[in-house]
């Protein structure tokens, strides 16, 4: 536990090692995760980013020869995310993931929504519509989808289709969201959207946010970590991050004097 | 290899120290205009004001541009901003010397109250403090910043001083009291150049260390 609150806490995660095979790719990593905050993990291409985040949700047990060590602590509970004692399947539930490139399911704009649903096993209509309309308008997707619902998910823009992934990932209730590059593959105007909606969002949910854009970590965190060769290097408020920085590396990355 | 935003910057520390000679050559000039009854000089001084408000727009605009185009953060971002704000202080202390000037001519028009010995003092200390907290900027060199301001007092101290001795003046004699008030403006104006100073070594500490000590008590001052 740190200093900060359980109440306070969403997740903690403490030494947190992972392999690629013999590749030590995230070193010892510790770093507390605030509730209902967004947290934007920055750095440059290669230092762990995206590995990390992917850690949260236990995307890596898709291949034998990734490993874990250390602890994801989720809270209230307490429970290590990465525990082998742990069902995958159960985590990524909770903690929902949305990825640079949108990618909708082959299907209806609803059956895209409703897809996580009917895999949790719910089948009565009436309650799969209510879920369906409540995560499109959390996404703030409804009302430009709410006459086409069954229309192919393919039909809609590249902003409108990342709002409905961001919809399908809000269906299952998650406890974090994890974005991973969310707008990279997206216009300003949609881009705009998004960072709107993760700002939104945050009210509900825990975020934690990986981009290669300064200035969207800088418009939508509450905390900033930077990262370099597998390690936090900073962690702290966005504000002082950016105005700042304690540690020099920081400093020239987000200057744009390195990396 | 510096980058071109690099480049900028360091452009942008030239333009305000350039402003910052200008405005501690004013002070100086006012100064001897007054002590050395030079009427010239301090016409000269009043002319050159025009300029130093064209460096201080100059540089307002540039820092404008480089928040919009570069987006600056870091400390990108608080040399911009320090340089926006301590071109302000500047720019009044240019003002500041143009009214010790427009006093001198008036002054000089009169025959001489006293000589003048704590104005010049109070003065030195003054341009002493813009000098120094320019020499910090640009050496980001906060130590020498916090130096400057725990000399404000000194010259606080001297105007006081300098207050109650005219004062002593216009009580024996009032044929006195024209050129003693404007002495004691003159006492004042050089006290705000000190508090320009001040702002500016302040936000030199900002610049370096990233932390706001303006409106705080000051190790070493009272």
């Amino acid at each position: 536990m740190s200093e900060k609150g359980l109440k306070e806490l969403k997740s903690e995660v403490k030494n947190l090692n992972f392999y690629y095979g013999d590749v030590h790719a995230l070193k010892n990593i510790s770093l507390p995760i605030e509730r209902r905050k967004v947290t934007a993990l920055i750095g440059p291409s290669g230092c762990g980013k995206t590995t990390f985040l992917r850690c949260v949700n236990r995307m890596h047990d898709l291949y034998s020869h990734n490993r874990y060590e250390g602890e994801i602590i989720l809270y209230p509970e307490g429970i290590n995310i990465i525990s082998s004692s742990i069902d995958p399947i159960e985590i990524r539930m909770q903690i929902s993931m949305v990825f640079q490139k949108p990618n909708p399911f082959p299907k209806s704009i609803y059956e895209n929504v409703a897809y996580g649903l009917r895999v949790r096993g719910i089948k009565k209509s009436q309650i799969l519509a209510e879920k369906v309309e409540k995560s499109l308008r959390g996404a703030a997707l409804w009302d430009e989808v709410k006459d086409r619902l069954n229309n192919s998910a393919f039909d809609l823009s590249g902003g409108q289709q990342q709002r409905l992934c961001i919809a399908r990932a809000l269906a299952t209730n998650p406890r974090i969201l994890l974005f991973d590059e969310p707008t990279s593959a997206l216009d300003p105007t949609a881009t705009s959207k998004i960072e709107e909606l993760i700002i939104q969002l945050k009210d509900e949910v825990t975020i934690i946010i990986v981009t290669h854009n300064m200035q969207q970590a800088a418009r939508v965190s509450d905390y900033t970590a930077f990262m370099y060769l597998g390690e936090i290097v900073e962690h702290d408020k966005t504000d002082k991050i950016f105005t700042a920085p304690s540690n020099k590396l920081t400093e020239e990355y987000i200057t744009g004097r390195f990396g | 290899m510096s980058t071109v935003f690099e480049r900028e910057l360091e452009d942008l520390k030239g333009k305000v120290l350039k402003l910052g000679s200008m405005v501690e050559k004013a002070i100086s000039d006012s100064i001897k205009s007054l002590v050395e009854r030079n009427s010239k000089l301090a016409a000269d001084v009043i002319d050159k004001d025009p300029q130093v408000n064209a460096i201080d727009v100059e540089i307002d605009e540039e820092c404008i541009r480089l928040i919009a185009l570069r987006q600056p953060c870091a400390g990108d971002l608080r040399l911009i901003t320090t340089a926006m704000k301590i071109t302000t202080d500047l720019e009044r202390i240019g003002d500041l010397s143009v009214d010790i000037c427009e006093r001198a001519l008036e002054l000089n028009e009169e025959p001489p109250l006293k000589p003048y010995i704590d104005i010049p003092r109070m003065a030195e200390i003054a341009q002493g403090m813009v000098r120094n907290a320019l020499d910090a900027f640009v050496k980001r060199d906060s130590a020498l910043a916090r130096d400057v301001l725990t000399r404000d007092d000194m010259v606080d101290n001297l105007n006081l001083q300098v207050f109650n001795e005219l004062l002593f003046f216009m009580i024996q004699d009032p044929r006195t009291v024209s050129r003693a008030v404007k002495i004691t403006y003159i006492s004042k104006y050089i006290e705000r150049i000190a508090d320009h100073a001040t702002n500016v070594a302040e936000m030199v500490v900002y610049l370096v260390e990233g932390k706001m000590i303006r409106h705080m008590a000051v190790p070493g001052a009272n």
